[in-house]
């Protein structure tokens, strides 16, 4: 019998931390096993976030390294320029990316970084106790925001539409966990992510929404539906850039 | 290179260039800074030499971003190095936490101004607890080291890099705004650079497991023995890296003490007094951590007293108690904020102390 479906080679053998139904699980494979078709493992180098993926490196089998909260960018902007034969790229959340590291975010997409930048929206902060993240809904109920966002709290920050305002970046796509055919896509953009670097494109980053039942506060079956009937809306999908 | 010396033949520079200078022949090969006076010469002068080196500057989008790119640099196993004045410094403290709990090499300059707040730009010492009690958050320190010359300050690179590699820490090169903007002649000579195997960097897993640099150890009794790791590591720099420089002491009843810009207006004093037939002697701390206690702690030395002059309301005067161990009168003067205790300020108050 011929085996047609294995563990990439890039995850370890460990079962992850991540909660039922989060997102993590499948982004974390979705790129290894991007970085095994791509013949990269020995070249990569991760720099994973501060936040819920902040332990990244017990699953992946390649080279990694942690960064200060919101700093990935800056952290990995250093690698990439000393050693430009490696392939390096940031794994981030939205509090990480987009509010703490909002300023390290736009200046290494700025500059044009050939990096590959892979950016997990859950539209709430995991790691600490489901707090509002920049992306949060307005009406969307966090420890923060207990009577639902309001406008003066922000509205959701699209950090993917506003970098893909800037001459440095090359490529964006937002896309989605929240169904099968979704995870696919996400996929080949990942790919597409990663090929970018390769061919030294420049700055390229893939938006992913994922879910997070634990505070959304509902079923992994009912936080698909969400991300597919409200996230959406707000989160369109496709390429930006 | 001719432009900046043969190596031989004296040129004249000023302490940040000269800074630039021993950090670029030490083999630096990652600068990342962001200007803020009076550092500004160290940075555009890395900007002007390092690319022509094959060498990699970047003005980071802030002192924040600066740090974190010395992080990424020093993963990768090179050199790497920032510079600030103190409101910046204070900026770098959290990746200089991170360096240390991941115990990676690096550089950091301050040359310090005026404080607290954006205070000004004149000359101060009043980052001295800053420096040597740790900084950021966590049990750690920073190796600090204070050269009171410009041909010093380009001595003090080769020295910090080493300590830092050899270490795997962070190495604070402290100066004042004096030291920074003036100019003195000096010889570049090529100092001491070693090879150190860095077998953790981050380069690609080919042909070998995977390396991982981190600080986060979540599982019960993993971040405590790392802490234990590090404090041995710190015993063992300050019984090994104490550096001072002394001048007298032998016979004297009164030493003053003073580091960095400041100890060359006490030397001065010193050998003014001197040759008026006073006892007086001289020890200029070197390493501000690991702090020279041993200049201090001398078996059979008679009745002595110490005057501590800083830029600063007594920061070092702190570490000199604690070192002489209540056997000998401990006085202070300082003055911070702009004020640069003067000649005739210093002797005044060792007129008082007799």
């Amino acid at each position: 019998m011929e085996k047609i479906y294995s563990r990439p080679r890039s995850l370890r053998e460990n079962p992850t931390h991540y909660c039922p139904g989060c997102g993590h699980g499948i982004a974390h494979k979705l790129v290894a096993q991007v970085v095994d078709e791509l013949d990269i493992r020995e070249k990569v180098i991760a720099i994973a976030p501060v936040g819920c993926a902040v332990i990244a490196y017990d699953y992946w089998d390649f080279d990694c390294s942690e960064a200060a909260h919101g700093r990935a960018l800056a952290v990995a902007t250093a690698i990439k320029r000393l050693r430009p034969e490696n392939v390096v790229f940031t794994y981030q959340g939205d509090g990480d990316l987009a509010a703490i590291g909002t300023n390290e975010t736009i200046h290494a997409a700025n500059r044009g970084e050939n990096l590959t930048v892979i950016f997990i929206n859950n539209a709430v902060y995991g790691m600490t106790g489901g707090q509002m993240a920049p992306t949060t809904l307005l009406g969307q109920k966090t420890a923060t925001t207990p009577r639902g966002r309001v406008a003066q709290e922000g509205l959701p920050l699209k950090i993917s539409e506003l970098l893909a305002g800037l001459g440095g970046v090359k490529y964006v796509e937002r896309v989605s966990m929240h169904a099968p055919a979704e995870v696919l896509k996400a996929k080949r953009a990942l790919t597409q992510a990663f090929q970018n670097q390769i061919d030294g494109v420049g700055f390229s980053l893939v938006e992913i929404l994922s879910p997070c039942p634990t505070y959304w506060g509902k079923s992994p079956q009912k936080s698909a539906e969400w991300i597919r009937d409200v996230m959406i809306k707000e989160f369109p999908l496709g390429r930006i850039k | 290179m001719s432009a900046r010396g043969n190596g031989h033949a004296k040129i004249l520079m000023t302490g940040n260039e000269a800074i630039a200078e021993g950090a670029i022949r030490a083999g630096c090969r990652f600068y990342a800074g962001y200007p803020i006076t009076p550092q500004n010469e160290l940075t555009a002068y890395m900007a002007r030499h390092m690319p022509q080196e094959g060498r990699v500057f970047i003005q980071a989008e802030s002192e924040l971003a600066a740090v974190n790119m010395v992080f990424g640099a020093s993963a990768t196993g090179v050199r790497a190095m920032t510079s600030s004045s103190s409101p910046g410094i204070s900026l770098k403290q959290e990746g200089i936490s991170y360096l240390a709990g991941c115990r990676l090499p690096a550089v950091i300059v301050n040359i310090m101004r005026g404080g607290p707040g954006l205070g000004n730009i004149a000359p101060s010492q009043a980052d001295y607890f800053q420096a040597t009690k740790g900084g950021g958050h966590g049990d750690y320190h920073s190796i600090v080291l204070a050269p009171a010359s410009v041909e010093e300050a380009y001595r003090t690179m080769f020295d910090a890099f080493d300590l830092a590699d050899t270490y795997r820490t962070p190495v604070m090169v402290l100066g004042d705004g004096m030291l920074g903007q003036m100019m003195e002649p000096l010889i570049l000579e090529k100092g001491p650079v070693r090879q150190h195997a860095k077998t953790w960097a981050l380069t690609g897993c080919r042909g070998r497991k995977p390396n991982i640099v981190r600080s986060l150890f979540l599982k019960e009794g993993v971040l405590e023995a790392l802490n234990l790791q590090l404090q041995k590591k710190y015993k063992a720099i300050q019984q090994k890296e104490q550096r001072w420089e002394e001048l007298l002491v032998e016979d004297a009843s009164v030493i003053l003490v003073a580091y960095g810009g400041m100890a060359r207006i006490v030397k001065e004093a010193v050998r003014g007094l001197r040759a008026g037939h006073k006892k007086i002697g001289f020890i200029r701390p070197i390493s501000l951590w690991p702090f020279p206690v041993k200049a201090f702690r001398r078996p059979g030395k008679k009745s002595v007293k110490y005057l501590v002059v800083e830029m600063s309301y007594g920061q070092m005067v702190e570490d000199v108690r604690l070192a002489v161990e209540c056997r000998a009168p401990v006085e202070f003067f300082g003055r911070s904020g702009g004020g640069i205790p003067t000649e005739e300020e210093i002797l005044k108050k060792l007129h008082t102390m007799s």
